[in-house]
This record gives structure tokens, C-alpha cells and sequence, in this order.
């Protein structure tokens, strides 16, 4: 099998639209949730959510193709051309077969889906936008990141909810892996900051009610969490083969090295309490990996700050790992700062990894005050820790019951 | 506003294309750039801004849709269906 390697990232986040910000302001620990701007959110039950400010659309997409998309496959348009720009691939100088890209979402363009049923409502179905389908459906992101690169090899989506991101990641991984193409976009993208879907994930009581203090509503494995916030972004990572990226002298970020996945087959959106086949994927990505779980320096957990998923998280990681490798685990998560990006989480969180192994950093798990004696693991509390990183994982878990694990290594 | 003012307005609006570049011969597809989809939505747009001139029934029917392939032709279309020079 070939060997698969991360040559170029690209970030639209809720801290900052280029991955030198993003980073900088992840290991400092910086906050990316505040209240709602993008709609008079006073009368709904939730009213933070972790917002992308400052985009620049004009910087990255065509004023004609910004009037057919939805914001998320804006987001996912500039988060390419940004991986791209890092990687210094050249399209033009590849075979177009032999690259891909899949970029998916975990809800698409929600807030189009929302928008253009008020206007069926209003003025009758025949006055549904010629755009609103290919606005709405998960796959268009990939349809034109590869309009936009020239990209004529494996191109969809997957989605599998909140584990959206890692999968892509992963399937763009065995994609090359298995010689299907050299070089894949892959990631995910959402813009799910709208009044349904906030409205809709707030009905589940899955999303935090700490309206008065954003700052420190997403506490991931803290006591007193209650519950994710909605975040929205978008994150590419450039994979390629790995011969093919020393034949052009790419810089090489983190090898991806293993990957596993399984389902709880249990319930719609409850884990299974005894974590076993969250526990399954880590231990398949490890076996994937060659690598034993005393060689994992971190893991970028899933932690969403809802009370089940931060404690059977932990389950599962006992589970995986063993008590003992367990306790000496680095683990943080990138949520108590990013919110969470639902189908981008994992394609940002791989990008956490890919940095943390190049820096020798560990982002934070801000707002941990108060130890959960369910949650009982060293989670980096509030302050980021240099450590050098050989070997970490990301876990994505995801409604439904999917559950992703991506092995990380260092080149 | 005349008619065809107006006409130019819609079509500079939605193909995102220069004023100077919409004349009455220009091919939508050809000319301008348009797609299937820009022309759907190009003909809806068409629809509201003249409901009130095409009366009851203001659809554009498949088969016109199809013959309206410059800025003229819809010009001339509306025209047909009664929309006054000065609007």
C-alpha cells in the first residue's frame, strides 16, 4: 500500500480564516464563541454559537458562482485554494485523473434549504430558485472545488454527521493508498449557523443554554458542561502519495498513517454507554498504524461538551487503550475554542493533529475547571503544553452512531 | 424606464455581466455566458418584473423559453405579449 502524506492545509474557522491565525489562536487558548450575529437569535433558546467572522468571500470565490452557492461550499471553496496555495501544487503539471478531492458536509446548505421554503410559502413553487438544489445538497462542495483545481479523479461526499470530516479524510486517504489517485483534497465544510438548524439541535437538547456567558459555555470533560456549541467553518488538507510529494520537494506536514472506524448500532443520537465500538475504531486505526497505544503522545478527543459524549468518550479511550496508557494520554479538545463544526470538525481537528505534530504543541481544552470524576483523564486544562508529538489521533463521533479514528505520525 | 432598459437591467443583474456587453443581439449562452440555470432563473426574474404587463397567466411557456435566445428576442417576445415601449 502506498504511504499517504499531508502536504497543504487551508482553514476557515470561527478563529480565523487562514491556518497561521487559526493556530496561533488555538494554542493560546482563545475563544471563538460569542453570541449570534448572523440572525436575531433573542427569542430562541439557544443564542451563542461559534461564528467564521471576517470572511473575505470576494478573496476566493467569482461573484457570479457566489450568487449559486450556498456558504458552505464558500467556505470549502476558499479553504481549498488555500491548501492548495500551502502545498505549491501545481494542477496544470498533474495528471487530472489522478487527482481528486472530497470535501463533504454534514448538513449542506441548510440555511438555502431554510430560506427557499419560506419563499415556496410565500409566493408559490414556482418561484423555487433554478440554484436552490445545487445550493442545498452535501455533495456540491466537491462538484466545484474540482471545477475550480480541475480535479477529474475520485470525487463525493461522505457524511456521516459530526463525523463527516474524518471519514472524508480517511476515504481520501485510501484512496491513494490503494493507487486510485496522488493527490486528494480532502476535508469538510459547514455553515450551519442558521435558525433551523440552531433551533433543530437545540429542540434535542443537544446544544449549551449558557446564553449569558459565551466565553465560557464549552467546557469539553469539565463537571458543569452542558452541552456543544454550534460552530461553522471549513478545512482542506492536501493528501498525497507519499513518493509523489518528495519527487516535487513538497513540505511535508504529518504522515496519516492509519484509520479506523465502526457504529454503535445502539441509538439515533445516544452513544452506547459502554463505549465499546468507539473503543473498536481507535483500536483498528492503531492496528492500521503499526503502532501500540503506548506510542500515542495525543489525542485530539472528540469532546463536544455534552455530558454523555465527554464521559463515554473516556469510556472508550480506557477501552482502547488500557487503563494505564490511558492515564498517561495527552488528550485536549479543540472544541472548547472552535465550537463545534459538525462535518468540518474532523478536517479541522486532522489539521489540529498535522500542527501539533510539525510545532510540538498541544492546544488547550479551555474552560476546564471543575475535574468530572466520570471524566478522569488528562485532558490539558486550559493551558497549552509543548510536548514533542511522533504519534497522535483524532477521534470524530458521530450521530448515528459512526465513529472515525485517523492516526497521525510524524515524517 | 423603457422596456428595453429594463430588459438589460434584469440580464446585467443576473449573468453578473458588463452593461456595455448586453446589446440586443447578444447570444445569452454565447455572448453572455449564461447556463441552463442562469437562464431559468433569468426567465423567472423576466416573469416578476412584468406580471403586471402579462396579465393573468405571466408564465413563459417551455416552447417561448426556447426561442428566447438574445436580448432582442425577449425584447421583442414581451412586445408581443403587450408590455408597453414606456414602462
Amino acid at each position: 500500500m502506498k504511504r499517504v502524506v499531508i502536504t497543504g492545509m487551508g482553514v476557515v474557522s470561527p478563529l480565523g480564516c487562514n491556518l497561521e491565525m487559526f493556530w496561533s489562536n488555538l494554542i493560546a487558548g482563545t475563544n471563538g464563541i460569542h453570541t449570534i450575529t448572523r440572525f436575531d437569535a433573542s427569542s430562541f433558546p439557544v443564542k451563542i454559537a461559534a461564528e467564521v467572522k471576517d470572511f473575505d468571500v470576494n478573496a476566493f470565490v467569482d461573484p457570479k458562482v457566489q450568487r449559486r452557492t450556498d456558504r458552505y461550499t464558500q467556505y470549502a471553496l476558499a479553504a481549498s485554494a488555500m491548501a492548495v496555495r500551502d502545498s505549491g501544487i501545481d494542477f496544470s503539471k498533474e495528471d487530472p485523473f489522478r487527482c481528486g478531492c472530497i470535501v463533504s458536509s454534514g448538513v449542506g446548505g441548510i440555511s438555502t434549504t431554510e430560506s427557499e421554503v419560506l419563499r415556496m410559502k410565500e409566493r408559490g413553487p414556482g418561484r423555487i430558485s433554478p440554484f436552490c438544489i445545487p445550493e442545498i445538497i452535501v455533495n456540491i462542495a466537491s462538484g466545484m472545488v474540482a471545477i475550480e483545481h480541475g480535479l477529474k479523479g475520485p470525487n463525493y461526499a461522505v457524511v456521516s454527521a459530526c463525523a463527516t470530516g474524518l471519514h472524508s479524510v480517511g476515504c481520501a486517504m485510501k484512496a491513494i493508498r490503494y493507487g486510485e489517485a496522488d493527490v486528494m483534497l480532502a476535508g469538510g465544510s459547514e455553515a450551519s449557523v442558521s435558525q433551523i438548524s440552531i433551533a433543530g439541535f437545540a429542540a434535542m437538547h443537544a446544544l449549551s443554554t449558557t446564553n449569558d456567558d459565551p466565553e465560557h459555555a464549552c467546557r469539553p470533560f469539565d463537571k458543569n458542561r452542558n452541552g456543544f456549541i454550534m460552530g461553522e467553518g471549513s478545512a482542506v488538507l492536501v493528501l498525497e502519495e507519499y513518493e509523489h510529494a518528495v519527487a516535487r520537494g513538497a513540505n511535508i506536514y504529518a504522515e496519516i498513517s492509519g484509520f479506523g472506524e465502526s457504529c454503535d448500532a445502539f441509538h439515533m443520537t445516544a452513544p452506547a454507554e459502554d463505549g465499546s465500538s468507539g473503543a473498536y475504531a481507535m483500536v483498528m486505526a492503531m492496528k492500521d498504524a503499526g503502532v501500540s497505544p503506548d506510542q500515542i503522545d495525543y489525542l485530539n478527543a472528540h469532546g463536544t461538551s455534552t455530558p454523555l459524549n465527554d464521559r463515554i468518550e473516556t469510556v472508550a479511550v480506557k477501552r482502547a487503550m488500557g487503563e494505564d496508557a490511558a492515564r498517561a494520554l495527552t488528550i485536549s479538545s479543540s472544541k472548547s475554542m472552535t465550537g463545534h463544526m459538525l462535518g468540518a470538525a474532523g478536517a479541522i481537528e486532522s489539521v489540529v493533529c498535522a500542527m501539533a505534530i510539525k510545532n510540538g504543541v498541544v492546544p488547550p481544552t479551555i474552560n476546564y475547571a471543575e475535574p468530572d470524576p466520570d471524566c478522569d483523564l488528562d485532558y490539558t486544562p486550559n493551558t497549552a503544553r509543548e510536548k514533542k508529538i511522533d504519534v497522535c489521533l483524532n477521534n470524530s463521533l458521530g450521530f448515528g452512531g459512526h465513529n472515525a479514528c485517523a492516526v497521525f505520525r510524524k515524517v | 424606464m423603457t422596456l428595453e432598459e429594463k430588459v438589460k437591467e434584469i440580464v446585467v443583474d443576473g449573468l453578473h455581466c458588463n452593461a456595455d456587453e448586453v446589446k440586443m443581439e447578444a447570444d445569452l449562452v454565447n455572448d453572455l455566458g449564461a447556463d441552463s440555470l442562469d437562464q431559468a432563473e433569468l426567465m423567472m426574474n423576466i416573469e416578476d418584473a412584468f406580471k403586471d404587463h402579462l396579465g393573468a397567466d405571466s408564465n413563459i411557456s417551455e416552447t417561448d423559453v426556447e426561442k428566447l435566445k438574445t436580448v432582442g428576442s425577449i425584447v421583442e417576445y414581451l412586445r408581443g405579449r403587450g408590455v408597453p415601449d414606456n414602462l
